[in-house]
């Protein structure tokens, strides 16, 4: 006990009951009404924090990830975030605001290909005003362009705005996905395994990158990843999900290797 | 040890023989009755449309002497600038068609994708008008414009539309629900709407894909236009139709030749300007 406190630098969600950024209780979620993938998770994050959420394969990381920002309907118990509260399923309004707040960077394959990093960058400002000409950046209002090309700036690829996505390495596209992300100024980041497909050092740099500007910017992070040395370095909480639920919820400096035999041993 | 005898020999492998799957399926008298009424209705009608033998006998030397009669080929200036005429009238056809056939394609084949489809589940309403369109020939097409817009270049123009859209429709369709998936649900997930999803993400994945089909339908369109003046729906075929009402025997075959060459022509363009895309 003595041991997480002095670790911690930010207190346990408990104590901070209102300010949670995000509250999970007893969330239920299935996909075919027969089998629950998450049973009853409980989670709470504060702003500022960088939550890893880590589990094997298939226990229902990215599903929680989706849950919590409504884009899928839960099957039961109550999600708050960002202070819109649903079960459910977030309504209209509370689904675009949340949109609006929220920032997502995917495993892979996110970008148009065969676009600009420019226009993929301006993407990100799809939904607010002004989408009816957003879908390039030729044709996006003048501040969109200048919002990306200030993003990309951010993520150092300001001088790969004209290049098509797919003419980047996986780490640089990455890159421009965060841009996309930042770009419209979340409060909240997720990002599903966003170094997955990288190699060591675009992944670490990926990561470096996303710990800087949240940090920088001030925004939550909430990520999964299987690389036990990214959650160890650049979270500062674990939460491991097993059969449904949560395992245990750390500070990232009290994980003992237990625990991570735990969460990975003997998973049918 | 003395080899077994030979009949021993037959009985085992009469026996392995058993343990083995049959060598032929067996025949079910519902299949031998199928397959009996299938030969009865196949020698019936050979009998109805085949061409008899005395028939093979007299047709051959009267296509031979068809052929004669259409050598050499009208090369006469007048004639040719005619056909010169309608040549170009043919081809504007097929051009004019086939880009508005595309055109059109472009939101009935985004309406009609699965999954993609702005109008979720009732995306089949669209795919069966594009089945539609597909499966009317395009001399039925060409006989119905004529009679409602008249005969002429308009009715083949429209008959051209048609066919495309029942091609195009269908392989732009098939595009859009091969798209890449991930790039589309990002920036669902952004907020964007299908309209903006359709044109940021689905067309510039696409598009190479549709551009090969556009060239494909065009080419088809040439070959078709070709035909259309048969039933009054201009083009060069209004001139062949003439021609053989007329027993101008020698200014069908220039036209026949004239069509090879275009419809060539066009295979070879489009080959190449496919080859250009790839
Ligand atoms: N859209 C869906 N429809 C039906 N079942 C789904 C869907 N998405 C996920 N599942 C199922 O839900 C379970 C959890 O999947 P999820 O993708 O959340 O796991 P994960 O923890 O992210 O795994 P990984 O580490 O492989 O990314 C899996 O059994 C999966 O088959
Ligand atoms: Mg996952």
């Amino acid at each position: 006990m003595f041991d997480v406190k002095v670790r911690n630098a930010v207190p346990p969600a408990g104590d901070r009951r209102e300010e949670a950024l995000i509250r999970v209780s007893g969330l239920r979620k299935s996909y075919d009404g027969a089998s629950m993938i998450l049973d009853g998770v409980n989670l709470a994050v504060s702003p500022g924090e960088r939550v890893a959420l880590i589990g094997s394969n298939g226990c229902g990381k990215s599903t929680l990830l989706k849950c919590l920002i409504g884009l899928h309907d839960i099957s039961g118990g109550t999600v708050r975030t960002l202070g819109e509260t649903f079960d459910r399923a977030p309504n209209a309004g509370q689904r675009a605001s949340l949109r609006q707040k929220t920032g997502f960077v995917f495993q892979k394959h996110c970008l148009v290909r065969r676009r600009t990093v420019l226009s993929n960058v301006v993407h990100g400002l799809l939904g607010g005003k002004g989408s009816w000409r957003g879908f390039s950046h030729a044709t996006a209002l003048p501040e969109w362009r200048q919002r990306a090309r200030d993003a990309l700036s951010e993520v150092s690829l300001a001088d790969k705005a004209m290049s098509r996505a797919e003419a980047l390495s996986g780490g640089q596209q990455q890159r421009v996905a965060i841009a996309r992300a930042l770009v419209r100024r979340p409060q909240l980041l997720i990002a599903d395994e966003p170094a997955a497909s990288l190699d060591p050092v675009s992944g670490r740099k990926v990561m470096d990158l996303f710990v800087r500007l949240c940090r920088q910017h001030g925004i939550t992070l909430v990520f999964t990843s299987h690389d036990m040395d990214h959650t160890a370095e650049f979270a500062t909480r674990v939460v491991a999900l097993k059969r449904g639920g949560v395992l245990f919820d750390k500070p990232a400096g009290a994980v003992q290797s237990a625990d991570l035999e735990a969460t990975f041993d003997g998973v049918a | 040890m003395a080899s077994p005898d030979p009949g021993e020999r037959a009985s085992r492998a009469d026996r392995a023989e058993r343990d083995l799957p049959p060598r032929f399926r067996s025949f079910s008298p519902a299949s031998f009755t199928l397959l009996v009424v299938g030969a009865a209705i196949l020698i019936v009608s050979i009998g109805d449309v085949a061409p008899s033998p005395k028939q093979m006998v007299d047709g051959v030397p009267g296509f031979g002497r068809l052929v004669g009669r259409m050598m050499p080929p009208n090369l006469d200036p007048d004639f040719l600038t005619r056909i010169g005429f309608r040549i170009v009238e043919t081809f504007q056809i097929a051009l004019v068609g086939t880009v508005f056939g595309v055109v059109l394609s472009l939101p009935i084949a985004w309406l009609s994708a699965r999954g993609v489809s702005p109008i979720g589940g009732f995306n089949f309403l669209f795919k069966a008008l594009v089945s539609l369109f597909r499966t009317i020939p395009d001399l039925v097409w060409a006989l119905l414009f004529v009679a409602s817009v008249g005969l002429g270049a308009v009715a083949g123009t429209l008959t051209i539309m048609m066919d495309t859209i029942g091609f195009c429709g269908r392989f732009f369709a098939e595009a859009m629900e091969d798209a890449e998936k991930e790039p589309q649900e990002a920036l669902s997930a952004i907020g964007a709407n299908k309209l903006s999803i359709a044109i940021g993400a689905l067309w510039p994945d696409t598009l190479p894909s549709m551009i090969n089909s556009s060239l494909f339908a065009l080419e088809k369109a040439v070959r078709s236009s070709v035909v259309l003046g048969l039933v009054g729906a201009g083009g060069i075929g209004q001139e062949l139709k003439v021609a053989f009402d007329l027993f101008q025997y020698r200014n069908a075959s220039t036209i026949i030749l004239v069509i090879f060459l275009i419809v060539l022509a066009m295979e070879y363009v489009t080959d190449k300007l496919r080859a250009r895309i790839q």
